[in-house]
């Protein structure tokens, strides 16, 4: 696994990185170690810098009910409607391990290459907040449900969709755990309001080596993570609804020496706001290194309203987490082919093998199948896979257009994508259904109509009236004359008009 | 051996015990003291064990939803709740530092 960013690095704070950087004197100038490793350059030309990125990424799992009980798992509930006696933590209850969430963890595992591990262990994590009403966590500290597998993504290189280069980061491990409730702050009663919906909910904590070095890696492994993980259905992985949480672990240091001190940035919204918080906090961490400072042990938020991380309060000093084993939770004996005993109930055997064969074609199998089966290049695989719904949309218009895939693919991602992404609007919420499109496509491709006229049939189509493209190609006398006399007359008519001037 | 002072501050911080006087430390010494008499078993290349469960099968649950609904249920043990919902105190109120904590365990 190439570890580190290699060969052509480009300028990565030019893009679109706004609000206060940590200094207002402007970029820095990067360029490539002879390691091949990604360094940057300081204010100074002296000395360069090698930022390490690593980071832990929480997927709550998509099943009916929780990890360890068989309360309800759901997104927006009535406050603790959806909570039982376990999830509560009173006394006399015990966890019971659900299936679903155990073969959730198997599917992510395999489909990061990782190794299962046959037996797993449960462990407790203790630590006090008022969202943890059983002062521990139950999680898998010790032997972990799968470990040492890799994530492969894909970078633009220069902003041009056109180059792109493929890395890879390792994946320590994925454990089972359980999620926590949700605090609700109110700081004018100096009170917070608990509500225990979530606490419960199965997560896979999905662990990635320091392999990364900049923003856009972060927010490129997570990008196909999310894809990865929405192709299993293991997670549906939305990050608006904190199915999926991701904290980055951050550092600097100079090129052949230790690695730096490291802090970890939590409060992450978005794949966006990943890129800007790891960028930010590799330029504050070299400025503060640059000017003689250091760089303490902490955890710190992203505020993504000024673009910057600030210390996070409640989290003083280094956590002891007493891990225990727990007591109450037997080893997790996964089986494959070989191993499967002949007598045993099939509802409590999870067969690593038989989740194997009926893993879906992950992101990039597809992208490399529409490659060879479309004639299209990778980067517009890429594009299709990237929007919810697209794929199928192009594919339903190929299947009904004699305009080649190659042609199509330009309609699909120039002109479609943008007037979608001009409006805020998802595939499915597309005023023109594909098979307009295809109606359209085909007096293109008989040369009933130009490429303009093409594009201002679209803009009428876009209002969704029901009309077809005949129509209103016919409407707006859009038709491409053919008949030689006739186009003769209009250039003569022309020419006659400027010889009266 | 008596247990260092810092270690008894450590686990009256991490897991809100009291020692509150010398029996309960020494107590403490004495439950140490029972358990060390484990060092006396040679354990090289033995697997420790967690449970005596651990050859028993865990069992796996269905995903059905087969419990929940019971907000009120929940909340009337609560002494003080707003709509539906449990009332913590702000933040962590981390125990104050030895100094400061009127603690036995100051004297020594």
């Amino acid at each position: 696994a190439a570890r580190g960013c290699g060969g052509v690095w480009r300028w990565a704070w030019q893009r679109g990185a706004r609000g206060p950087s940590p200094s207002p004197r402007g970029q820095r100038a990067a360029a490539s170690s002879a390691r091949g490793g990604a360094v940057l350059v300081g204010k100074s030309g002296l000395a360069p810098w090698v930022p390490v990125v690593g980071l832990e990424i929480h997927a709550q799992i998509s099943s009916n009910s929780k990890l360890f009980s068989g309360s309800q798992v759901q997104f927006a509930a009535p406050p603790n409607s959806l909570v039982s006696f376990f999830d509560a933590s009173l006394p006399g209850t015990l966890p019971v391990l659900n299936r679903r969430c155990v073969e959730a963890a198997v599917m992510t595992g395999l489909a990061l290459n990782c190794s299962i591990n046959k037996k797993s262990l449960f462990d407790r994590k203790h630590y006090f907040y008022a969202d943890l009403p059983a002062g521990y966590q139950i999680t898998q500290q010790r032997v972990p449900i799968a470990v040492n597998g890799s994530l492969s993504y894909s970078l633009c290189i220069d902003n041009k969709m056109s180059q792109m280069v493929t890395k890879t980061v390792r994946i320590k491990q994925i454990q089972l755990e359980q999620d926590s409730g949700k605090s609700l702050h109110d700081d004018t009663r100096s009170q917070t309001l608990v509500d225990l919906n979530r606490a419960g909910v199965g997560l896979m904590e999905v662990v990635m080596e320091p392999d990364m070095c900049c923003g856009e890696e972060a927010a490129a492994a997570v990008r196909e993570l999310q894809l990865i993980l929405q192709t299993l259905g293991s997670s549906q992985a939305v990050m608006a609804e904190g199915q999926l949480r991701v904290d980055a672990n951050v550092s600097v240091h100079r090129p052949g020496k230790p690695y730096g001190v490291r802090t970890e940035v939590k409060n992450i919204n978005s794949i966006r706001f990943l890129a800007k918080a790891v960028d930010y906090e590799i330029q504050r961490q070299i400025e503060e290194l640059e000017n003689g400072g250091t760089i303490l042990n902490e955890t710190r938020a992203f505020d993504s309203k000024l673009g910057c991380t600030v210390p996070m309060r409640d989290k003083e000093g280094k956590q002891d987490y007493r891990f225990m084993p727990e007591p109450n939770l037997p080893p997790l004996i996964l089986y494959d082919a070989k191993s499967l005993p002949a007598n045993m109930n099939h509802q409590q055997v999870v067969n690593i093998d038989w989740i194997h064969e009926r893993l879906p074609d992950l992101p990039s199998v597809k992208r490399a199948k529409l490659v060879e089966q479309y004639g299209i290049l990778p980067e517009h695989s890429f594009a299709l896979l990237n929007e919810d719904g697209l794929t199928e949309f192009f594919e339903n218009v190929v299947k009904q257009t004699q305009m080649k895939p190659k042609k199509v693919i330009g309609w699909i991602l120039n002109v479609l994508l943008s007037y979608l992404k001009q409006h805020s609007l998802t595939v499915k919420e597309s005023p023109i259904s594909s098979l307009m499109m295809a109606d359209l496509l085909n007096l293109l491709e008989k040369k009933e109509i130009s490429s303009t006229a093409a594009k201002q049939v679209l803009a009428e189509l876009w209002k969704g009236e029901e009309k077809t493209p005949l129509e209103i190609v016919k409407e707006k006398k859009l038709e491409l004359i053919q008949d030689q006399k006739e186009l003769e007359q209009i250039c003569q008519a022309v020419i006659d008009g400027q010889e009266n001037e | 051996q008596p247990v260092a002072g810092e270690v008894l501050d450590h686990l009256e911080q991490l897991a809100l015990v009291d020692f509150r006087d010398a029996e309960g430390v020494e107590r403490l010494r004495r439950a140490i003291q029972f358990a060390d008499q484990l060092h006396e078993v040679n354990t090289d290349g033995v697997e420790p064990m967690d449970s005596v469960l651990e050859d028993r099968c865990l069992y796996l649950r269905e995903d059905d939803v087969t419990e929940g609904n019971c907000a009120k249920e929940l909340l009337k043990n609560a002494r003080e709740k707003v709509e539906e919902y449990f009332v913590a105190p702000p933040g962590n109120i981390p125990l104050p530092k030895l100094e400061e904590r009127e603690t036995f365990l100051q004297g020594s």
